[in-house]
């Protein structure tokens, strides 16, 4: 029996009183002012969160004390209309240099003063085929960091 | 309703990460899943309840017994995790970008 898991994109939707600009601006420069403080990599509580802005920055966390978590990677950066991100932390929140999930951001004016803020996450299916690589690792140490492994080897029998 | 948080939840005992490893093999009845792990037949029922209950696995019938195997639901969970989640953000990033000026951080 095979079968393919293919979730659809999360796709959001969310309108602000502000230009194009100011939003993007604080999507990027400014996302350590919004990221949720519950969601973060390292072990301490996040100082902030940085994007880097131009097309192969890094987007990662810097905790308060001082230590670097990646998220991921930044793949267009086109001030002030698009932003695509690779998401690159695993169902588990850590960082996984070979998991890519896209996340494009799309800042769409509407009249003088405010903008359409459109995000889509795409490729979830990869957090099964990329847990796939990992069943020696998992299988040797008996860890639950691969949980999607098992569900990519039930998908594939 | 089961999200990625109730899966590692469910994962966090380590009885409950071993039936569920088990079943990595395969379909599996509750005997079999049971068979060579310190722990009796209806407490591997109980875990494989609450796995069951966080979507990690299903159940059917095969015969007189009944079945045990991985949801490949499951990642259908990681993406209602994640539609939560920027749910959250982006209600957060609205509201950052609507400040009034003298009162940003």
């Amino acid at each position: 029996m095979n079968k393919t898991i293919t979730p659809a994109p999360v796709r959001k939707t969310v309108r602000v009183n502000a230009p194009p600009q100011r939003a993007f601006d604080v999507f990027t420069a400014g996302m350590g002012r919004w990221w949720p403080k519950s969601h973060h990599i390292g072990k301490s509580d996040p100082e902030t969160f940085v994007i880097e802005p131009k097309p192969g920055g890094r987007w990662f966390e810097r905790g308060v004390d001082g230590v670097e978590c990646e998220v991921g990677k930044v793949l267009v950066f086109e001030p002030p209309s698009r932003l695509v991100l690779a998401w690159q932390l695993s169902a588990d929140w850590q960082y996984d240099a070979g998991l890519i999930t896209e996340v494009e951001v799309r800042f769409l004016p509407e009249g003088a003063n405010a903008t359409r803020v459109e995000l889509e996450h795409r490729d979830l299916e990869r957090f099964g085929e990329r847990a796939e690589g990992f069943r020696a690792t998992i299988d040797s140490e008996g860890g639950w960091g691969g949980l999607l492994a098992l569900f990519a080897q039930n998908a594939s029998q | 309703m089961a999200n990625a948080n109730a899966q590692f939840a469910a994962l966090a005992d380590p009885t409950r990460r071993a039936v569920f490893q088990r079943l990595r093999r395969g379909r599996l009845s509750v005997a079999e899943i049971a068979h060579g792990l310190p722990v009796s037949r209806p407490a591997v029922s109980q875990h494989l309840k609450v796995l069951k209950q966080a979507g990690l696995v299903a159940d059917e019938a095969a015969g007189t017994r009944r079945v045990y195997h991985i949801d490949p639901k499951g990642l259908a969970a990681i993406r209602t995790w994640l539609d939560q989640f920027w749910d959250d953000a982006l209600a957060a990033f609205a509201a950052e970008v609507e400040r009034p000026e003298g009162k940003r951080r």
